[in-house]
């Protein structure tokens, strides 16, 4: 048994990405996660419109921050601010009637307001709340389409670097290096099964959402659509990306976990970005995920158009464009190194 | 020569890998590799296709280069047919003509009954053929096949040969390596390599006349420069000098490339 045990030993001492795995790994995400992970509410952006807007402004819980406050902006222009998104509360004021409109799409946020509101009104007369887009504050509703973007995550990512490093592993893709097929054609042929495959689990995904679990779709397919594509580049991309630093299938499935891991827990899908700590919460903003999730619930729960998530749609454009071109060029590398140094 | 490599050398992580390796591929021809494991067969193969960068030398190959990797380069979850289908669209081969030469090569292989069968459910001969089959479906000028025979049975090796003659014997260049230095005597030129290192190369009878010194078998152990073989000992000579109770004979080319090594050593 000694000697059994011993070469446990070696193996796992030989192993070093998996021994950083097993001792780095766990120190890392608990304190990344152990930050991240908050539901408490500290900030809720904040628009106030009507008259006596500034007045009123002046006089809310320290929990609304407020972005702007707007005497002459109407009702339409403060539901069309939780619409885009540059707020989450607004609070319309009419006279003696003061309404908070609430944005249902972010679930920790609109339960932290209705229950300052709530609170609040018995000493505020006339101050009353609406909750939009997602009125009874369903989690599924909120939880969804962040979910389909997981799901592109784990098929986009994990099947694609598994599929291409299981051709290398074959010796089947130093076959194709030597066929006369362009290195794109290989990269392309290698991710349109998947991108398929990936596309039917969304429409699979937001269809059983919306007819099982009653999600709303209030928007346009266009935003989601196109933010859909450009997320399953990202991820087709990054599983190429993947693969072309791992050996074998199981470094792969390694690494993969590790950039879907963050992902889940960094994205604002589970825990709000606001929540997070400073420290943690700008490697959301570098997630992929972060930015489909905000296309996604803003298409679908808040009704959002192509021109109101410009910004996520922008990042998510951006960071599709950076990750595929740097996965085409090391693929293309590493598919044929000495094309050029040779001669026919 | 038409193409091959010229005092080729490659490292690999501050290694050399190959060391000054020239080697001629001429239309009609086998040029056989033979050494063990790690002597750079496969990085010679690779390099000649154009997968790995060479240090020093240079590479020639025509357009039309077929490569078989060491693995068989089947693709196990598709059939044989759809194996050779594929490779046919890739070459971007007429269909009509592509039919034609898959239904040719799978007669010349024997793998018709086994159309079907998908590449993982193929014995290691099979595969092989198959393996081989797809590098000549594009009828290329240089066909370059790593290792083909190695853990193939006796007589899947010999039939492997016969297809890899024909295939030479149609006017192509074609280069293999093997671990088996029996099978060089299959090829029109040899090339052993041990460590990246060339130890003998050219025609087979050049390299068998050109071995240095004298050889000779004995019923016992001869000093530092013998080595068993079968039931007798081989003795080497690098002088040339007569060996007491030993019988001279001509070398065989295990005999040369183990002298050579033998050589190497001493030098």
């Amino acid at each position: 048994m000694l000697a059994m045990i011993l070469k446990e030993f070696r193996q796992v001492r030989r192993d070093r990405r998996t021994l950083a795995m097993l001792i780095v790994m766990p120190v890392v995400l608990l304190l990344v996660f152990g930050y991240a992970a908050s539901f408490d509410v500290e900030e809720i952006p904040t628009v106030v419109a009507g008259s006596q807007a500034e007045a009123v402004s002046e006089r809310l819980p320290e929990v609304f921050t407020v972005e702007s406050a707007d005497s002459t902006a109407s009702r339409a222009d403060a539901e069309n601010d939780l619409i885009t998104g540059k707020a989450h509360v607004a609070f319309v004021v009419d006279g003696q009637e003061i309404t908070a409109l609430i944005d249902g799409s972010e679930l920790f946020m609109a339960q932290a307001a209705v229950r300052v509101i709530t609170a609040a009104s018995d000493q505020v007369p006339g101050l009353s709340h609406e909750v939009l887009f997602n009125p009874k504050l369903d989690t599924s509703a909120v939880l969804i389409p962040g979910l389909a973007g997981l799901i592109i995550v784990f098929v986009g990512t994990l099947v694609t670097s598994m599929s291409v490093v299981r051709e290398r592993e074959a010796g089947t893709l130093e076959q194709l290096a030597v066929m006369p097929f362009k290195p794109k054609d290989v990269f392309i042929g290698k991710i349109s099964p998947y991108f398929l495959i990936a596309s039917i689990d969304i429409v699979l995904v937001l269809l059983i959402g919306t007819l099982l679990f009653d999600v709303p779709f209030n928007g346009s397919v266009l935003p989601l659509s196109f933010g859909a594509v450009m997320f399953l580049f990202v991820a087709l991309g990054a599983g190429v990306l993947i693969s072309s630093v791992s050996e074998n299938q199981a470094q792969a499935i390694q690494l993969a976990l590790m950039t879907a891991l963050p992902q889940i827990m960094l994205s604002g899908i589970i825990f709000p970005l606001s929540s997070m700590a400073p420290g943690v919460r700008w490697i959301g903003y570098l997630l992929p995920l972060t930015y489909f999730n905000q296309v996604a619930k803003g298409a679908m729960v808040r009704g959002a158009g192509l021109g109101d998530l410009l910004i996520p749609l922008g990042l998510l454009t951006l960071l599709g464009l950076a990750i595929f071109g740097l996965a085409i060029t090391r693929f293309s590398r590493q598919l044929r190194p000495a094309r050029a140094r040779t001669s026919a | 020569m038409r193409w091959g490599v010229q005092d080729v050398s490659i490292m690999f992580g501050g290694r050399p890998a190959l060391s000054d390796v020239t080697l001629g591929l001429n239309p009609g021809h086998i040029a056989v590799v033979v050494g063990g494991d790690g002597a750079g067969k496969t990085t010679l193969c690779r390099t000649i296709v154009g997968l790995e960068q060479i240090t020093e030398g240079e590479v020639s190959r025509p357009d039309r280069t077929s490569f078989q990797p060491e693995s068989s380069g089947v693709w196990s979850d598709l059939t044989t047919l759809e194996n050779l289908e594929f490779v046919a669209r890739g070459y971007d081969l007429d269909a009509s003509h592509a039919r034609d030469r898959i239904e040719e090569l799978l007669d010349v292989t024997e793998l018709g009954e086994a159309r079907h069968r998908l590449g993982r459910q193929l014995s290691g001969g099979m595969r092989q053929k198959l393996g081989v089959a797809m590098a000549v479906l594009s009828e290329p000028e240089l066909l370059v096949l790593d290792e083909p025979t190695t853990g193939l049975d006796p007589v899947s090796r010999l039939e492997l040969w016969s297809f890899i003659t024909r295939s030479a014997r149609e006017g192509r260049a074609v280069l293999v390596s093997s671990t088996y230095i029996d099978e060089a005597v299959r090829g029109d030129t040899v090339l052993a390599l041990e460590g990246g290192t060339v130890l003998a190369s050219g025609e087979i009878s050049d390299v068998l006349a050109g071995m240095p010194g004298r050889l000779f078998v004995s019923e016992h152990k001869q000093g530092a420069s013998s080595w068993r073989r079968g039931q007798s000992w081989r003795a080497w000579s690098g002088d040339g000098s007569p060996i007491p109770g030993a019988r001279e004979i001509a070398p065989d080319l295990s005999d040369v490339v183990t002298v050579a090594a033998l050589a190497g050593e001493q030098s």
